[in-house]
């Protein structure tokens, strides 16, 4: 089964996706901000990683920017959780190499249904 | 899959409380004219990650208002709004808002609606579009005309880099593969020759057909992620069959508004004033949760692991014993004993909590408080990491508001009697923190007037409190202010004349086993300490023995203990009796009078007496004998029986009985009474 790696800042959400996808199988490592995820996506391998935008230390399009410099993680899908329904932050995250978003607020259905779009 | 979202709301409650104080602390850092500074950016954070988990999390009200918070934030975020006193305001106003809401949340209860309706008024105005204040719920709900062929063409041509960006064209097929059925011609008109292909670019591209009635959009959906990555064209079967022309792709679309209603947020048929503001007692969540390190946790689990180590080999000892085994067995006891101290200490450390928790708010305190008197204090903070037990920290915090309250009411003076005065026009309120022996210490210092001991004087007489002829010490008139029914102000304010006096800050202080003294000097200032046990739960005590009966003195509060010389014994009045100690006259209370017993000896001539201070003055025990000293656990009489004075509670003895903590304090003031009524009689 695939692992996946979940940064956010915020413990509740982190919480929610982590444990919505472990219910279904997934394997999940969690991290709390873009520079720990980072940290984390080099010394593990991920084949999806799912991160919060605003956070503290390393934001979500920064990490983006770092993991897709990174040979191992050239093609692996990385999707952003965003509130910013608004066609910037998405724009931008395109731009540094996201594969795709899922909107804030979603339900534990929703994300399960976009990372099987992403993981078949 | 029904996931109960309910799981998470505590957490969520937990950190959206964390994340208004780094709010309410950032706000209070933020000066005016700031902007694009890391503090607006870590209150744009808290305020962000809150609206997005209470919309997650199903809270409604709290998603809506803190949308208007954020989009005010985010313009002073990215530049386009300056920062003014009055935006700060209002923010910390907001921090307030969402507290009231989440709380209501969390204690199931009530909160100002209309409050919080006026405050979200104040950031749409601040916005300028308090016209417009459906914005967040206004839906726009699109309904799409069925096609009317019986399928789609997709002509999709990935960019050369898509693949890049972790979406795979093969996963997209298959997506579609889900509205319908496909059928899918692939062009390999681009693929170059196998040594000039760079395997990370994608050279394909498809047409595809669906037969499906689906709209439009929802083959746009799958799309979303890479529309800027490809050519994507989009075509109705039919139509491309009968003409051959490229239609336009926008499907005519009908758009329905659905206007919230916004009546019911604007009802305030309730008088404000008759909704009190909810309150906060239960803010400190005294059944809650507390977050502890891992390592504390790590510390706890090792100990464990020891005492099973030690109760094993003990235990193996005990099946075969002989008494060779004795020295071996006396060894491992005191091992048990150690790790049982130390599981102890480290139990208690759990329950520890840096006193930041109760100093945090002050800034906000002192702002709102200065500003509203006219007055310039700057606050400052000290030993914020001095850390203390839970309870404790709860239970001092109303005392220390009022401390501080009175500081700036009463304290600090206003900039031009400060400048008259020749201090500098900022008075200086500091708080302080520290651990000393078993205690910590709480330092409340201002830099302002001081207490004006004439007039306290005059007060206490005109009180009744002490008679025109009583010459007191400084620390005694400063004491004063400490007795029920005894308040200088002039007039009641606003601020500090809320019914509660210092009598009740000292009896709160006091009911934690700690004690409270005031230090003044006129025209320079004053220091409030007050100094409180770190534990309420277990303490060190000196065992001493009365007649049948053992009592426990709290460490902390025991200077010395000696053996009564005749010579310095001096019986002043009646009963009572003073002990000459090098140059001070020491009150000396006879426990066995006390509480009733029969001693060994009634004589304090060469009898022995423990010299213990509280209160500020030092009293001399008498009693029979000095037994151990351990650490014991404290257990309240007033919920196993009632209140006794002098007693402050009572613990198990190793033996299985029950014995008497004295309280210090309680005595020093019943030995005080006592010489003033003899005072009384002699005068």
């Amino acid at each position: 089964m695939a692992t996946i790696l979940t940064v956010d800042d915020s413990t509740s959400m982190r919480q929610m996706v982590s444990f919505t996808l472990k219910q279904s199988g997934f394997d999940v490592v969690e991290a709390a901000d873009g520079s720990e995820g980072l940290h984390k996506a080099q010394s593990n391998r991920f084949n999806l990683i799912i991160t919060d935008v605003n956070m503290p230390k390393m934001d979500g399009i920064t990490l983006v920017k770092e993991l897709r410099a990174l040979p191992a993680y050239k093609f692996t899908p990385i999707l952003l959780l965003t509130t910013e329904a608004g066609i910037e932050k998405k724009k931008e995250g395109k731009e540094a190499g996201a594969t795709g978003w899922l909107v804030k607020p979603f339900n534990p259905d929703q994300l399960l249904s976009t990372i099987k779009k992403v993981l078949g | 899959m029904g996931i109960d979202l309910s799981q998470f709301h505590e957490t969520f409650l937990e950190e959206s409380f964390e994340g208004l104080d780094v709010m309410e602390s950032s706000l209070l850092n933020l000066d005016a004219g700031d902007s694009d500074s890391e503090t607006v950016n870590t209150i744009f954070r808290s305020a962000h990650s809150i609206k997005g988990g209470s919309a997650t999390f199903g809270f409604d009200n709290v998603a809506t208002f803190t949308h208007v918070l954020e989009t005010l934030l985010d313009e002073v975020r990215s530049g386009d709004r300056d920062v003014t006193q009055g935006i700060v305001n209002a923010l910390l106003e907001s921090v307030d808002c969402v507290r009231s809401m989440l709380e209501a949340q969390r204690d199931s209860g009530d909160y100002d609606e209309a409050q919080v309706k006026s405050v979200q008024n104040r950031l749409e105005a601040i916005l300028g579009n308090a016209e417009s204040n459906n914005e967040v719920t206004e839906a726009v709900v699109v309904v799409e005309e069925k096609n009317s062929s019986n399928g789609w063409l997709i002509d999709f041509k990935p960019h050369l880099n898509m693949i890049q960006t972790g979406n795979d064209p093969v996963r997209i097929i298959r997506e579609l593969e889900s509205l319908g059925v496909i059928g899918v011609k692939a062009n390999l008109e681009k693929l170059p020759d196998l040594d000039v292909m760079n395997a990370e670019d994608c050279y394909l591209s498809w047409e595809i057909e669906l037969y499906s009635d689906v709209g439009e959009s929802a083959i746009r959906e799958i799309f979303e992620w890479v529309e800027d990555e490809c050519d994507l064209v989009i075509k109705p079967l039919q139509t491309e069959v009968a003409t051959g022309e490229e239609k336009p792709v926008d499907t005519p679309a009908v758009k329905i508004e659905i206007k919230p209603e916004v009546d019911v947020l604007n009802k305030t048929d309730e008088p404000v004033a008759n909704k009190a503001t909810p309150t906060r007692t239960k803010a400190t969540g005294e059944g809650g949760s507390i977050r502890v390190g891992i390592d504390k946790v790590d510390e706890l689990i090792n100990l464990v692991g020891e005492l099973v180590i030690t109760q094993s080999m003990l235990g193996e000892m005990g099946q075969n014993f002989e008494p060779s085994n004795i020295e071996k067995m006396m060894d491992g006891l005191s091992q048990l004993e150690r790790h049982t101290r130390e599981l102890q200490e480290s139990v208690m450390r759990i329950r520890m909590l840096p006193i930041s928790f109760a100093f945090n708010r002050f800034p906000r305190l002192v702002h709102d408080l200065s500003s509203k008197l006219g007055k310039k204090i700057e606050l400052k903070l000290s030993g914020e990491s001095t850390e203390l037990d839970k309870t404790v920290m709860e239970k001092i915090g109303d005392p220390l508001v009022h401390l501080v309250r009175n500081s700036l009411d009463h304290g600090l003076e206003t900039p031009d009697i400060r400048k008259a005065a020749g201090k500098p026009e900022t008075g200086v309120l500091h708080l302080n923190a520290y651990h000393k022996g078993g205690n910590i210490i709480i330092e409340i210092t201002d830099d302002g007037a001081g207490l004006d001991k004439e007039k306290i004087r005059a007060k206490a007489i005109s009180n009744g409190l002490i008679s025109e002829s009583e010459v007191l010490t400084d620390e005694k008139i400063y004491d004063l202010i400490f007795q029920p029914g005894f308040s200088t102000a002039e007039a009641v304010s606003d601020l500090s004349g809320r019914g509660v006096g210092m009598d009740v800050v000292r009896r709160n202080i006091r009911e934690l086993g700690g004690a409270v003294d005031i230090v003044s000097a006129e025209g320079k200032g004053s220091t409030i300490t007050i100094r409180l046990p770190l534990t309420l739960a277990i303490m060190d005590g000196q065992l001493v023995r009365v007649g049948k009966e053992t009592y426990i003195i709290p460490i902390v509060s025991i200077i010395e203990s000696l053996q009564a010389k005749k010579e310095n014994i001096n019986k002043i009045i009646d009963h009572a009796e003073v002990y000459k100690l090098r140059d001070e006259y020491i009150n000396i209370v006879r426990l066995y009078e006390t509480f009733d017993l029969v001693p060994d000896s009634t004589s304090v001539n060469n009898g022995l007496l423990v010299m213990v201070e509280g209160e500020g003055s030092k009293i001399g025990l008498f009693v029979d004998e000095l037994l151990g000293q351990q650490q014991v656990v404290i257990k309240s009489l007033e919920t196993n029986y009632r209140r006794i004075e002098g007693v402050s509670g009572a613990t198990i003895l190793g033996d299985g009985t029950v014995a008497m903590i004295l309280d210090v304090p309680g005595l020093v003031v019943i030995s005080r009474a006592k010489t003033n009524v003899n005072e009384d009689k002699v005068a």
